[in-house]
């Protein structure tokens, strides 16, 4: 499956990044590249072999369903790029 | 004093021939003197650093010395340490104070470690030479014109420069157990959920995995031993007891087998790199060790595997950076959706944004089955190789680098080669398993490292493997002429 500068302009969107006309193509010539080389997975057969998410494969464990952590409000605002009232700030989304 | 180990510091604390301040002023003045040239360092935090120092004398003097009362150590910039910036390589953290502090800084702080600053590094650890970071590369103190391997390479150059005696890295597809080899340290990733990730910088979480770098396998085990340990903040952190790595250190080789993987020494390797390694594996022979060849037939597709499976979590857990709440934000945004792409477009770097756009596709509809899927089955196939081997021998070994330090800039614009180079070391994190690489000579002027695998669990073992040739050996006692 070859990518082109249609791809990846609507897997930028997915991802929410921008990609300029000037870089795109150069980009998409790349991202062939690493797809051409991850092809290889094509070759293995994999019939009847489950997936493996976790290497040890140990399930979740439970604890208690106490509250843990502190308010972090005052350490957390004072490093968003925008605050106000407590709250972090954004361009307006209703009008 | 920066000619010498941890272990060999502690000692030197524990008998007061110097204080820890003396100690910690030493370093900071080496790297005052010396990391403009290598800029091995993104933030130096030499005013912390004296305090803690002062209060690591006061314990001594009070009879409570820990594992790691008094030692300087180097944190890569991955982990969040509060009150100081926390960069991750990225333009997008640059102005991030971390707000918390990582489990394992806080471990090794709490065993009395002084934290000398915070190590340069590939942008979020995506990279193999330390260039895509965006405070610039790190230079290799063998060669500076050369990289220092990556992602870590601000945690392994400034080992091998003796700008710091002891170093914290992360390793997800061999980000410590490169730079460790092409640096001439010794470097150990441990098992999946030894050490805590808590704190630490997500890229691809199921990989991911804290380890020390140190000038030898004794301050690797001192260090692990105040790393490891389970933590409720981590889910994956797992919950077993921590075993006596310093303990073990000594043990004889007496019977050890030895898995050589043929499809670590294949027909296109360089020669001088196969044969560095097969005269370490000899030096071992010597102390008993028995040599087992073994097959591991799936790992030639563990490059693959791995880079369908660490861009698809990238791509999720960089979605975090969105401008909102940390983190860079793009001037005058127009509205919430030009907030996000500019400020992710313009805080992240290439390389970076390539790695999101391959997780993304790969994971988009229409492609999963094909790329993620199949890339955890062969993920399946690759960890039950390993299970084979591990049933008939005790480590697995060879060359932890098909190649030395290469030149910056060589690979720049050509990821899929640049992604060759942890060709060795990928397949042990889809595996999940430790491994460590060892300084085990030179091959034209730089140095070569010798990865060990061992098998779940085996941190011990492989330490002590490492331990016995560095015993043996003085290759990792070298230091770069221009650094001495």
């Amino acid at each position: 499956m070859a990518i082109d500068s249609q791809v990846v302009a609507r897997v930028a969107h997915l991802a929410r990044l921008q990609v300029d006309d000037g870089e795109s193509e150069a980009l998409s010539e790349r991202l062939n590249e690493i797809l051409g080389m991850v092809d290889q997975l094509q070759q293995a057969d994999v019939s009847d072999v489950e997936p493996l998410a976790h290497p040890l494969e140990v399930s979740q464990p439970l604890r208690d369903d106490r509250v843990t952590e502190p308010d972090v409000r005052d350490k957390v605002l004072p490093i968003a790029p925008a605050s106000e009232e407590g709250c972090f700030l954004v361009p307006r989304v209703i009008e | 004093m920066h000619d010498k180990t941890l272990t060999e510091l502690r000692a030197g604390l524990q008998a007061k021939d110097f204080s820890a301040r003396e100690l910690t002023e030493h370093f900071l003045g080496r790297i005052q003197a010396r990391d403009g040239e290598l800029n091995s360092f993104v933030t130096v935090t030499g005013e912390q650093a004296l305090a803690q120092a002062d209060a690591a004398d006061q314990a001594i003097a009070a009879g409570d010395q820990r594992l790691l009362t008094g030692l300087p150590i180097a944190h890569k910039d991955i982990f969040c340490t509060e009150g100081v910036r926390t960069s991750c390589g990225s333009r997008m953290l640059d102005n991030f104070i971390a707000p918390y502090t990582a489990t394992v800084v806080d471990n090794m702080a709490r065993e009395g470690a002084i934290m000398l600053g915070k190590t340069n590094m590939d942008e979020f650890a995506m990279g193999s030479s330390n260039e895509t970071s965006f405070y610039g590369p790190v230079r290799n103190p063998w060669d500076t014109e050369r990289v220092p391997g990556g992602s870590s390479g601000g945690a392994a150059a400034c080992l091998a420069a003796r700008l710091a005696p002891g170093a914290t890295g992360t390793d997800t597809g061999g980000s410590i157990r490169q730079p460790a080899a092409l640096n001439g340290v010794t470097g150990l990733k441990p098992t999946y959920g030894r050490v805590s990730r808590w704190g630490m910088i997500a890229f691809a979480s199921s990989l991911d995995q804290a380890g020390p770098l140190g000038l030898s396998a004794a301050d690797c085990a001192l260090m692990l031993q105040a790393m490891a340990g389970h933590d409720d903040k981590d889910s994956t952190c797992l919950n077993e007891p921590v075993d006596d790595y310093l303990g073990a250190l000594e043990q004889n080789l007496d019977g050890l087998r030895i898995g050589v993987p043929e499809e670590f020494f294949p027909d296109n390797l360089d020669g001088a790199i196969a044969d560095n390694a097969r005269d370490a594996m000899r030096e071992l022979e010597k102390q008993g060790a028995k040599l087992v060849k073994v097959s591991l037939p799936s790992i030639k597709l563990s490059v693959p595997a791995y880079y369908v499976i660490a861009p698809a979590e990238a791509s999720s857990n960089l979605s975090r950076f969105d401008g909102v709440r940390f983190g860079y934000r793009c001037e005058a945004p127009k509205d919430l959706e030009d907030l996000y792409k500019r400020s992710r477009s313009e805080g992240f770097g290439a390389e970076v944004k390539r790695r999101i756009l391959v997780g993304t596709y790969a994971l988009s509809a229409g492609y999963y089955d094909a790329y993620y899927k199949r890339a955890q089955q062969v993920r399946r196939l690759i960890r039950d190789d390993f299970a084979r081997a591990f049933k008939e021998v005790d480590v697995l070994m060879g060359p932890t680098s098909p190649e030395t330090a290469f030149k910056l800039g060589a690979k720049a614009d050509d990821p899929v080669n640049m992604y060759m180079a942890d060709v060795f070391t990928i397949a042990v994190n889809l595996a999940g398993l430790p491994a460590l690489s060892m300084p085990s000579g030179f091959v034209d002027g730089l140095p070569a490292g010798t990865q060990v695998i061992g098998n779940y669990f085996q941190e011990g073992r492989i330490l002590n493997v490492a331990h016995r040739y560095q015993m043996a050996t003085d290759w990792h006692q070298r230091i770069p002429g221009a650094f001495q």
